[in-house]
């Protein structure tokens, strides 16, 4: 009975604050949008119809979602033990990384089926070992995995920048449009008319579901909730907090490391300084935007996903500068911390 | 966990509706659509407006014709997108026609021509076209700026008061080498048949950004680079970049009291930026390929090819006709103004020739044998810079 008055407790903060965020940020976007003489109805049409109105864009925006939602899974395992992982973009990248370079190995263009998988699970290693790398540095150095996360994502770019303007660059061009394209065998294969390759949905959508699951029904997942909560007190369970911690980030980094592999043969089909294409930081939003809970990150992923892909519709139908939906994002974020700050501050007093 | 999988099978139900809610787009009785790529902002005062100009020219003086476009089209600004799905955009848009401005988008361009076999696509700077690359329905346009440079070296030199010319360069490949090259050969030609200098005394150096704009954190940055120009002696800068930071600095050094001068790139207004220190501009006018391509592609006569425009010798600023043109700037001085006329007057009577030997590359090889002219095939595919010239080549 206790349990169930929690749980509709649970329920009713979440709508209200659902509804909260929502109408603080639409009002923000709307009353924005008034002073530019714009209106809303017309960019939330406009919007929409680039991200939803055909099979085309909604496997375009697809293709947005599915980093995203790796990102965001990753995340959520280190938010869990109470770890920022700001590092996720730097993991992306070396997962990008790891996976072009095996899929630049003479061999690879010879054995189709072995190669994208190995490149597959190269991204994951990549990343996984980057997230490590934070991770250590925290156990070890006692660097602030903020502050150890930014530092490894410094490095993971300028490693990217002196790739492709180094050793991968293109015969006789050294320019930031990237490495030569993979040969077309390499690439993740789509269908006639889908923009998002289907094994790169699959993976993210059973990616998302293992995290639940094991955030949620294993022991593992306990003692991530057990650290993240107080890890002093977790020792008392014999739970070891730096070995907890550091799996978090290894798997975080592990999932961002696929995203990474993801963008290299699923959407740009070589490595570019950009690989990473912000999906990182999107994630930490998207993850807090969805309370550190995983059964809204999939809703929420794809609201960013539609606002990206949409977004490309402003200058082509409206004339405006696409960056307004990085401004809508802006608003939507700023709204939740607000809620978010109003509601620990009621709970607190 | 039951609480979320059965939220994970709502959503997955809500986007099956989402997908089967699609409505099929019907094609109406439009005007001939042309949709427009830019690498950079359509008001960049460079590369991205010149076309963005021509292309509302465009729509102005061919009846029938309406533009979309597209600008930033880059990682950098808008991540996660690619050419092919812009053009996926665009077409939906009722395109016909797709020019993509930037060399960058080789790749792109030629997936998405792949991809969409009926509409046109032009793709400027790149050579697929010429190469046998490139599906039939991609051509490739551009203007034989490498005179436009020359001039632009030839008033550099001309006005140098330390004998150092600086080169604002974006990034190394065939087309930025020989546009370098062909800055050099101009002012070479000036400080040696004009000023009767010796060329040791000449320095040249280029300086490449790694990209045709300033990505914060990815490229060097432009400004930083021009200040390093400056102070290290380098009085004239000619820019190769699509932006105006060269100038911009110029202007502002010459705020502080320095004695420095600046040539931009690309845009017919470029000077506007800081006239007191610019000497002029060469630019490129794409209404005439543009005009020329749209036109065929209206009346059902695209057929594959690769224009490389040059001036009209008649009239090297004439809108209609001159697909690269040289826009003195306030700072070029009457007299140099009048040599850079005569300039102008050889190389559209042939009497000047820069690319002829003798001329070795950068390493000392050996690129033009003595009296021997330089191929329009051997100046597109330059593999280096040449000799004299200071900077990276590949």
């Amino acid at each position: 009975m206790l349990m169930k008055t929690i749980q509709q407790h649970d329920l009713t903060h979440l709508v209200i604050r659902f509804f909260c965020i929502t109408g603080l940020g639409f009002g923000a976007v709307c009353l924005l949008l008034f002073t530019l003489h714009l209106s809303p109805i017309t960019i939330a049409k406009s919007m929409g119809s680039g991200a939803l109105s055909n099979w085309i864009r909604i496997s375009h925006m697809l293709s947005i979602w599915t980093p995203l939602l790796l990102c965001s899974s990753g995340l959520l395992f280190t938010f869990r033990a109470g770890l920022w992982n700001i590092g996720i973009e730097g993991q992306m990248i070396i997962g990008a990384i790891c996976t072009t370079a095996v899929l630049r190995l003479p061999q690879a263009e010879n054995s189709h089926a072995l190669f994208p998988a190995l490149a597959m699970a190269a991204g994951l290693c990549g990343g996984g070992i980057w997230g490590m790398c934070a991770g250590i540095l925290k156990n070890r150095g006692g660097v602030n995995e903020i502050f150890g996360g930014l530092g490894l994502n410094f490095v993971a770019q300028g490693i990217i920048l002196w790739l492709i303007f180094g050793p991968w660059k293109r015969a006789g061009i050294a320019s930031m449009s990237g490495t030569n394209l993979l040969p077309h065998a390499l690439w993740l294969t789509s269908p006639a008319g889908w923009r998002v390759a289907p094994v790169a949905l699959v993976l993210s959508c059973l990616a998302f579901l293992l995290t639940a699951l094991l955030l949620g029904n294993t022991r593992f997942g306990l003692r991530l909730t057990a650290v993240g909560k107080n890890s002093k007190a977790s020792r008392l369970f014999g739970i070891k907090p730096e070995l907890i911690g550091l799996t978090a980030m290894m798997l975080g980094g592990g999932l961002a490391g696929l995203a990474g592999g993801l963008q290299v043969t699923g959407v740009y089909h070589r490595l570019i300084p950009a690989i990473s294409s912000g999906y990182g930081y999107l994630g930490l939003l998207i993850v807090m935007l969805a309370g550190y809970r995983a059964a809204a990150i999939p809703c929420i992923a794809l609201f960013f996903a539609c606002l990206a892909a949409g977004s490309i519709q402003l200058p082509i139908m409206l004339q405006i500068d696409s960056s307004l939906s990085g401004v809508i994002q802006g608003a939507c974020v700023l709204s939740a911390l607000l809620v978010h700050g109003f509601q620990t501050k009621r709970r607190n007093t | 966990m039951k609480s979320t999988t059965r939220r994970v099978a709502t959503f997955l139900g809500m986007m099956l509706i989402a997908l089967l809610a699609c409505q099929p787009t019907f094609a109406a009785d439009k005007p001939f659509t042309f949709g427009l790529l830019m690498v950079g902002p359509a008001n960049d005062k460079g590369w991205s407006q010149a076309h963005f100009d021509a292309a509302r020219e465009i729509e102005k003086n061919v009846p029938g014709t309406q533009m979309i476009y597209i600008d930033k089209v880059n990682p950098a600004d808008r991540p996660g997108i690619t050419v092919p799905t812009l053009v996926d955009d665009l077409v939906a848009k009722g395109a016909k026609l797709i020019i993509g401005n930037s060399d960058d988008m080789k790749d792109g361009m030629q997936e998405a021509a792949l991809m969409h076999p009926d509409i046109y696509f032009v793709h400027i700077s790149g050579d697929g076209a010429l190469k046998g690359e490139a599906s039939k329905n991609l051509s490739n346009l551009m203007g034989r700026m490498e005179y436009g440079k020359m001039m632009a070296g030839f008033v550099a030199a001309l006005t140098t008061k330390t004998g150092k010319i600086g080169d604002l360069g974006p990034l190394i490949n065939a087309e930025t080498r020989r546009l370098s090259s062909s800055t050099y050969l101009g002012a070479r030609y000036a400080w040696t048949h004009i000023l009767k200098k010796p060329l040791k005394d000449l320095h040249y150096k280029v300086s490449w950004i790694g990209f045709w704009f300033n990505i914060p954190g990815v490229t060097s940055d432009p400004t930083l680079v021009m200040r390093n120009f400056i102070d290290s002696g380098y009085d004239v800068i000619v820019s190769g970049i699509d932006t105006t930071e060269a100038l911009i600095v110029a202007g502002q050094k010459r705020k502080e009291g320095a004695t420095v001068w600046a040539v931009p790139y690309d845009y017919k207004g470029a000077c506007n930026e800081a006239p007191e220190a610019c000497l002029g501009v060469p630019y490129f006018n794409w209404y005439p390929g543009y005009k020329d391509i749209i036109t065929s592609a209206m009346n059902g006569k695209f057929s594959q090819q690769f224009l490389w425009l040059g001036p009209d010798w008649k009239d090297i600023n004439n809108a209609e006709t001159s697909a690269i043109g040289f826009q003195n700037g306030a700072a070029l001085s009457a007299e140099h103004a009048r040599a850079l006329a005569d300039f102008q007057q050889g190389l559209a009577d042939g009497s000047i020739h820069l690319f002829t030997g003798p001329l070795n590359f950068q390493d000392g090889s050996v690129f033009l044998k003595t009296g021997e002219s330089a191929t329009d095939t051997q100046i597109w595919n330059l593999p280096q810079l040449l000799e004299g010239m200071e900077g990276a080549s590949k």
